[in-house]
């Protein structure tokens, strides 16, 4: 059987902070296999996007420390790579998606230059630059896409925006695409929509996906695996079927319990009980 | 091509009256000051000797090509009364202000200075020279110093700036305990120093100025690239593969020029004055180059000739001025807070 695309095995990652060390990441492992999708699911401050981060080594250092562990990007180790391995592994390898699409483009240029750049920086061989950035602005689903390139960030709405974001990362062909909440600063119909999105283009592309969410909601049909963090810890790993019917951890549980039902007929919504879990722990 | 935020600006700038106008003034006296050989000049424009035609402001003639007796350089106000030259069919077209800045007119009755006259709309100064012509070359000096101090000065801070934000921790440190240094330095030690040294000219005055200069910059860039870098723009470049310079120029630095053009004009004025200042104590540029410092120098000497003073330190006054207006219209047009209040 082929090694796993990523392999990360008992990642710590910590922050050297005034106050004193702050553990993020606390012995994390899991694997994902080409064009499978894993959900790391936790609440804010569980270490996902620190993870995700850590994947092509973007967090500043210091604060941040690799304590231990190690991450297997096709068999070679991220943490023992060059600066120059690590730029074409970046974007071209392992490509990102951020929360906020408003300002994770940059103000002063065009959709069109900035998509450019990327396909500049990782496939040189490509020469009709333009026909490149219409075709992915055209994959992603940007109406009109000729005219939507020469536009500025502004112009566009968050929904477009986050398009516009997801045809830069597709854009340099990545085998990973890390998507950190990429739903969470669009309005519901929105989410919707750009998740379907995500969904018919893994199909079609046959990359790997790792999608950070606090919302179990979005996972079900989307994702082959879920890890759940909770505290800087994966406390559970499964597949994605397994952990949504039968939840072992407390926590797991406690989030699924979020999610609103129709017809449930609770009075309230759910929230977590920390006590409850540190007690059943 | 601009952005839609960088023609509002402009918008904005060109509907400052004061500062629109200012901006145009100044920048058509400086294209005209490019060609002060044609327009202020003793040597005449156009000459026509033997069936020939000279451009005397444009190269180089030897007297003996007008009939006279030596290699040197045509004295062409003697030439223009010489029977000789007119019985060759000499004749000749002279600039508008047909003064250099450097010949002294001792044959002018009186002693030096002498007060304004038809010929010399401003007076002479104490040495007979042309006050007029010694102001316009003089602004050209100046205000070619100013511009190269006002770009070096920015390109340094920029850079230096820039990657003390942009690295910030222990490198930031250093350069900054490094500037600290630096700009204890007492400046006028270091210009009279330097000056004694290598001699006072043009080159080396800028290079001093302009390492003292680019630090106030530096401290606005490092300040805007701190902030900057923390923004998520800035970690999806990174994670798209971007390098260190990549991110520095391309997608930090076009949203870090705010200070630049603001403080830009500003530091113009600030390199006319310093340039006058050092003239004026005798530090600057080397005499018989024309200088307003110099000139507000011989004012000062002489104050029973008012015209020398008054004609240099206007000059000065109303450059200052100009520049001020549009620095003032440069910060009004880029001040965010308007556009906030606005919004």
């Amino acid at each position: 059987m082929n090694p796993p695309l990523l392999d990360v095995r008992d990642l710590s990652i910590s922050f050297e902070t005034e106050e004193g060390r702050l553990d993020a990441v606390i012995g994390s492992s899991f694997k994902l296999d080409p064009g499978k999708t894993l959900a790391i699911v936790g609440e804010s401050g569980s270490g996902k996007s620190v993870t995700a981060l850590a994947l092509t080594r973007l967090l500043p250092e210091p604060p941040a420390r690799f304590v231990s562990g190690e991450i297997l990007w096709k068999g070679a180790d991220v943490l023992k790579m060059t600066p120059r391995q690590l730029r074409k592994i970046r974007g071209g390898e392992i490509a990102y998606i951020f929360q906020e699409p408003s300002t994770s483009l940059n103000p002063v240029h065009t959709i069109r230059s900035q998509i450019a750049e990327a396909i500049r920086l990782h496939r040189p061989e490509v020469s009709d630059i333009d026909a490149e950035v219409v075709k992915w602005l055209d994959a992603v689903g940007i109406v009109n896409p000729a005219q939507r390139m020469r536009d500025y960030p502004h112009q566009l709405s968050g929904g477009m925006q986050q398009r516009a974001m997801i045809a830069m990362a597709l854009s340099c062909q990545p085998d990973l695409l890390v998507a950190d909440e990429p739903t969470t600063a669009l309005d519901v119909t929105i989410q919707a929509q750009i998740l379907d999105q995500l969904r018919e283009l893994r199909e079609r592309l046959g990359m790997a996906v790792i999608l950070i969410t606090h919302n179990f909601a979005i996972i079900r049909g989307l994702c082959d695996q879920v890890a759940v963090m909770f505290r800087g810890r994966i406390v559970e790993f499964g597949s994605s079927e397994e952990v949504l019917s039968r939840p072992q951890h407390p926590y797991t549980r406690a989030l699924i319990d979020c999610i609103p039902k129709l017809g449930a007929g609770h009075k309230r919504l759910h929230t977590i009980d920390y006590a409850a879990i540190e007690r059943a722990l | 091509m601009l952005s839609p935020l960088t023609k509002s600006r402009l918008r904005k700038f060109r509907s400052i009256k004061r500062a629109w106008w200012s901006f145009w003034i100044l920048t058509i006296a400086f294209v005209f000051s490019l060609f002060s050989e044609q327009l202020v000049n003793d040597h005449p424009l156009l000459l026509r000797y033997g069936g020939h035609w000279y451009f005397p402001t444009l190269r180089f003639y030897p007297a003996n090509a007008f009939g006279g007796r030596y290699k040197t350089e045509a004295d062409y106000l003697a030439i223009r009364g010489d029977p000789a030259f007119n019985a060759h069919g000499g004749w000749m077209l002279l600039p508008p202000i047909p003064h250099s800045p450097l010949h002294s007119y001792l044959d002018l009755a009186g002693a030096p200075p002498h007060p304004p006259s038809w010929q010399h709309w401003l007076g002479t100064d104490s040495s007979a020279r042309d006050v007029l012509a010694r102001l316009i070359y003089g602004f050209r000096i100046c205000m070619t110093f100013a511009l190269s101090l006002a770009a070096i000065s920015a390109v340094l801070g920029i850079i230096i700036g820039g990657m003390q934000g942009y690295f910030g921790g222990r490198f930031d440190l250093t350069i900054q305990r490094l500037i600290e240094i630096w700009s204890a330095l007492p400046f006028l030690y270091v210009v009279i120093l330097l000056g004694s040294i290598y001699g006072q000219n043009f080159t080396i005055l800028l290079t001093v100025m302009a390492l003292f200069e680019w630090i106030a910059l530096s401290y606005y860039m490092r300040g805007e690239f701190y902030k900057l870098r923390e923004q998520p723009y800035v970690l999806a470049a990174r994670g798209l593969g971007a390098g260190h310079l990549r991110i520095l120029f391309k997608q930090m630095l076009p949203n870090a020029m705010t200070p630049v053009i603001t403080l830009l004009p500003f530091s113009i004025v600030g390199g006319i004055s310093s340039l006058t200042a050092l003239d004026f104590l005798g530090f600057g540029l080397q005499p018989p180059t024309p200088s307003w410092g110099e000139l507000m120098q011989q004012g000062l000497q002489n104050l029973q000739a008012p015209w020398i003073a008054t004609s240099s330190v206007g000059a000065l006054f109303l450059t200052l001025l100009l520049a001020s207006f549009v620095g003032e219209g440069v910060r009004d047009a880029f001040d965010p807070k308007f556009r906030l209040r606005l919004q």
